[in-house]
């Protein structure tokens, strides 16, 4: 028997030195999952560009798209949200049931499996992970998805592949708290927790043996400034239909450039293989390209994420911001914000700004979302008539040369503040404002750098009016409370609210905290679409477009099925193959 | 001596130009035509679809292709002539002064967009020439700005010399260390957001200009140091004649040359700082057309790829500094000639 482990090892390590980890043999009794109607070739390395360097490989800091991008690759959940089917999945938990009343939850890991360093993985791990991202000291972001009903779940060990979570209240769609938690391994990451040194951990600089995940790849190399290399976890616990252990390809590479146009120049110029996610002005760009051919270009229809124009409805009392408190006086009057949202003219923008590949939009749910639309909401046409009677019915009046009034006969001027980065917020700043110079309104766009932009939304309240984009996360409404209850840390147009300041804001408290502990899912579909229905009524936010999932790669890679759920590319990169019959076009 | 006139005209001419935008140019520079963002430059056809010849210049209406967002056909059932004077937007020639005269123009649905349109469907000919005004006018201004600062420092020290001689050049060389871009990024910062962005933008200009006395400063104080040692001034001041007169009569005239090549060489400086600034996002807001807030859209790559329009602020820009680099080495050419 000791023999035949040495040769194994032998093995293993002769196959680690030739250039990556050989994957290992799917031992008995090994609980992997077989994905089905699955088939590829092994070997090749995928490039990936990355808009920017990951700031760090610890899954529970983590904060920046880029760090989460690669993370996601490193690591395993529990439940998964099948990014095709928008669905639940089962993963690292091979099955799960729910309690009668809702509240208890108990999952079945699967045996016998290895986290990425060869370490066997059981409920001790699960434990340890929810009690390392629930501790306060972490500081971990997801901290406060695993607070329900105000009180953190509670994760126990029944037996070595058994867990039980209990939550204070029932909660929809609990299951679905479980994608992307990523399980840490406790051999590893113990004394650091009992140090309270978790913040620290897992830099990108960090050895890669000293890091372990339950992902389909784990970490070779960190070229600072350059690139991230990851190679096959050799113990990964999926297999293809001919249960021959995943990934296919042998190494994933993120390139990191800088900005949205050079992941696209890399793109085309082919030093990457994938490209995540590409505006349609460069979509277009690549269409046209001679060697399109080279590519498969793939416009998945509408995103999640929505575009909207607001304006700043905070209570500014303690703020030293006249000209801005004056304003509010139109700001917070709904016959304006009416009037406004008549007058813009969102097939406009989903032409000229998204050139077509983008939706208009009247409330908060995009049609790519096609489970939680509310499809009855009125889809106002743009009416210059329309907007200037709701106006004239708020006590506005006209000028001579045009210029719209209030009530004590001040101009109606404000500026809208945009992000310099976004060009295409920008874009649909520009055309706002000569939609409403029709009404009279006389409007200015101020482009921000992003931070400062935050800083003026979030922090000091000095702005009258600011375009932003939310969404894309999951098609959950859950992952919208923090946007709908009035003391969200997202409800933009009025922050840090105690008590809902407007009925309808507190109405939508009510049916977005009843939705949360409904287990019915028609009972909760009904009232998420009636906070669709009061938010379209009340506008505050006026909502523009959604774009659409742009996305690419090159002609030869197999199993590419983008999907509109982020991350849109990646998501199933353990199934990514590359089809020999077609690597001759590969350069 | 031909060819000053020459370069000369030509400038002059293209300050006309740019100063009669609103009669020059067929349309308002900040009306958006959603139906055609980035249509190529009109093509004049002289020779109409059954082959007939036609003296006068005609365009097509262009149609667009709904699947494609930037690819248009002309419809070529009607022509639409040229035609000279106009009626179209209103544009005021003076404050309180208004016309809807232009140069020249088509009938509607027709539209005459000789460099093309950009990606708000707006005429890139008409921003040009509207735009051309805010750049070269923050040259000039700046150029103003920092000559006035100049001429006073430079021959308060060259005239007095001595510890005003060394504060006031201590002073320049503390101005000539600023780094500029931060200190208007700075500015820009600590101004309010609710200000008028024309008033933040001749603001900036302002500062630009006053920041830049410097080097104009030193030559000046040069020229005012020799020409207070030359015996006819010194003749002049034993007659009784004060500091006033002397610099008036005597000691400005000789700084002319010195003044007059500065000028030249920083209006089209400062035209390169306004690109800057707005490339930057630091210069007039949208939909007030400049070169650099123009030229800014050629930061997209699809911008940049796709629309070689899109790059004709450019060549308007190159074309401008040529022009005052030429005139300035003439000028300065002959005025050495005069001198010696």
């Amino acid at each position: 028997m000791r023999l035949i482990g040495s040769i194994l090892l032998v093995a293993l390590l002769s196959g680690l030195s030739a250039s990556a980890a050989v994957p290992t043999p799917v031992a008995p009794g090994e609980d992997v999952l077989v994905e089905r109607a699955t088939s590829g070739s092994h070997g090749g390395r995928l490039v990936v560009a990355l808009r920017a360097e990951p700031r760090t490989l610890n899954p529970a800091a983590a904060a920046d798209a880029p760090s989460r991008e690669v993370i996601g690759r490193m690591t395993g959940d529990l439940i998964h949200i099948d990014r095709a089917t928008q669905a639940t999945e089962s993963a690292l938990a091979s099955q799960w049931k729910r309690s009668a009343d809702g509240r208890e939850y108990t999952l079945a890991l699967r045996k016998g499996i290895r986290f990425s360093d060869g370490h066997a993985f059981d409920a001790d791990d699960v434990v340890f992970t929810f009690r390392v991202l629930l501790d306060e000291r972490t500081g971990a972001p997801q901290r406060d998805l695993l607070i329900v009903g105000g009180q953190p779940i509670r994760v126990a060990k029944v037996d070595e592949y058994t867990v039980k979570v209990t939550l204070s209240q029932p909660y929809a769609a609990a299951e679905r708290l479980f994608d992307s938690i990523a399980i840490l391994p406790q051999h590893l990451l113990n004394d650091a927790y009992e140090k309270g040194a978790m913040g620290q951990i897992w830099s990108v600089a960090t050895p890669a043996k000293s890091i372990a995940g339950l992902g389909p790849y784990r970490l070779k190399e960190y070229v600072a400034g350059q690139r991230l290399v990851l190679e096959r976890n050799p113990y990964y616990w999926k297999t293809d239909s001919a249960k021959r252990r995943l990934p296919y390809i042998d190494e994933l590479v993120f390139l990191f450039t800088g900005n949205e146009d050079a992941q696209v120049i890399r793109f085309q110029s082919g030093d990457s293989d994938v490209l995540n996610r590409a505006s349609a002005d460069n979509f277009a760009v690549l269409a046209r390209d001679q060697a399109a051919n080279r590519f498969q270009l793939k416009d998945l229809g509408p995103s999640l994420e929505y575009n909207f124009l607001f304006f700043n409805q905070n209570d500014l009392s303690g703020k030293n911001l006249p000209q801005v408190a004056a304003k509010q006086q139109w700001f917070g009057d709904l016959g304006f914000r009416r009037a406004v949202s008549r007058a813009i003219d969102r097939e406009g923008i989903a032409r000229l700004v998204y050139r077509g590949r983008a939706v208009p939009l009247w409330g908060n749910v995009s049609p790519g979302n096609r489970l939680w639309i509310n499809a009855s909401l009125p889809r106002l046409a743009r009416s210059v008539s329309e907007a200037r009677g709701l106006l004239k019915a708020s006590g506005f009046s006209w000028r001579q040369d045009g210029q719209l009034l209030d009530r004590q006969g001040r101009p109606v001027a404000f500026t809208i503040v945009t992000s310099s980065t976004s060009a295409q917020r920008t874009e649909m700043a520009t055309l706002i404002q000569a939609d409403l110079k029709e009404l009279g309104m006389d409007v200015q766009v101020v482009p921000l750098e992003f931070r400062a932009l935050v800083d003026r939304v979030f922090q000091s309240f000095d702005y009258d009016a600011s375009i932003l984009g939310l969404g894309g996360g999951d098609a959950d409404p859950n992952g919208e409370m923090n946007v709908w209850l009035s003391s969200g840390s997202n409800h933009l147009w009025r922050l840090g609210q105690q008590t809902p300041a407007t009925s309808w804001e507190a109405e939508i408290d009510r049916l977005m905290e009843t939705q949360l502990v409904t287990l019915d899912s028609r009972e909760r579909k009904r009232l998420y679409d009636r906070v669709q229905t009061i938010v379209a009524e009340q506008l505050p936010f006026i909502f523009l477009a959604a774009p659409h999932i742009l996305v690419g790669a090159r002609a030869d890679l197999g199993n590419f099925q983008p999907s509109v759920l982020d991350h849109y590319t990646l998501w199933n990169v353990e199934r990514m193959f590359f089809r020999p019959e077609l690597r001759s076009q590969r350069r | 001596m031909k060819r000053v006139g020459l370069i000369a005209s030509v400038l002059a001419g293209l300050h006309l130009l740019v100063l009669l935008a609103g009669f020059a140019a067929p349309y308002d520079p900040v009306e958006q035509t959603r139906t055609l963002p980035f249509a190529p430059p009109s093509r004049l056809h002289f020779v109409d679809k059954d082959g007939a010849f036609h003296l006068r210049p005609f365009v097509y209406a262009l149609t667009t292709d709904p699947d494609n967002f930037d690819a248009y056909i002309e419809d070529t059932t009607l022509p639409f002539p040229v035609q000279l004077m106009v009626a179209g937007s209103t544009y005021s020639v003076l404050p309180g002064v208004e016309s809807r005269l232009h140069l020249f123009g088509v009938e509607t649905p027709a539209r005459i967009s000789l460099l093309g349109t950009d990606g708000f469907g707006r005429d890139v000919f008409s921003r040009l020439l509207h735009g051309g005004r805010i750049s070269i006018g923050a040259g000039l201004l700046a150029t103003l700005c920092a000559l006035l600062v100049g001429l006073g420092f430079g021959t308060l020290a060259g005239f007095f010399g001595g510890r005003v001689d060394s504060a006031v050049m201590r002073l320049a060389d503390l101005f000539m260390a600023v780094p500029w871009l931060y200190l208007l990024f700075a500015v820009r910062a600590a101004l309010p957001l609710h200000l008028d962005t024309r008033a933040t933008f001749l603001l900036l200009v302002a500062v630009l200009g006053i920041v830049g006395w410097a080097r104009p400063a030193r030559l000046i104080r040069g020229i005012v140091l020799s020409a207070r040692e030359r015996t006819y001034v010194t003749a002049a001041r034993g007659f009784g004649a004060e500091a006033p007169y002397l610099l008036r009569r005597h000691i400005l005239p000789q700084t002319l040359g010195v003044v007059l090549t500065q000028a030249g060489l920083l209006v089209p400086q400062y035209i390169l700082a306004e690109v800057t600034l707005s490339f930057l996002g630091l210069g007039v807001g949208e939909p007030t057309p400049s070169w650099g807030a123009m030229l800014g859209t050629l930061q997209q790559y699809s911008v940049l790829t796709s629309y070689w329009w899109m790059f004709t602020p450019a060549v308007a820009l190159v074309a401008v500094a040529i022009a005052y680099y030429a005139l300035t080495s003439m000028v300065h050419e002959r005025m050495r000639l005069v001198a010696s």
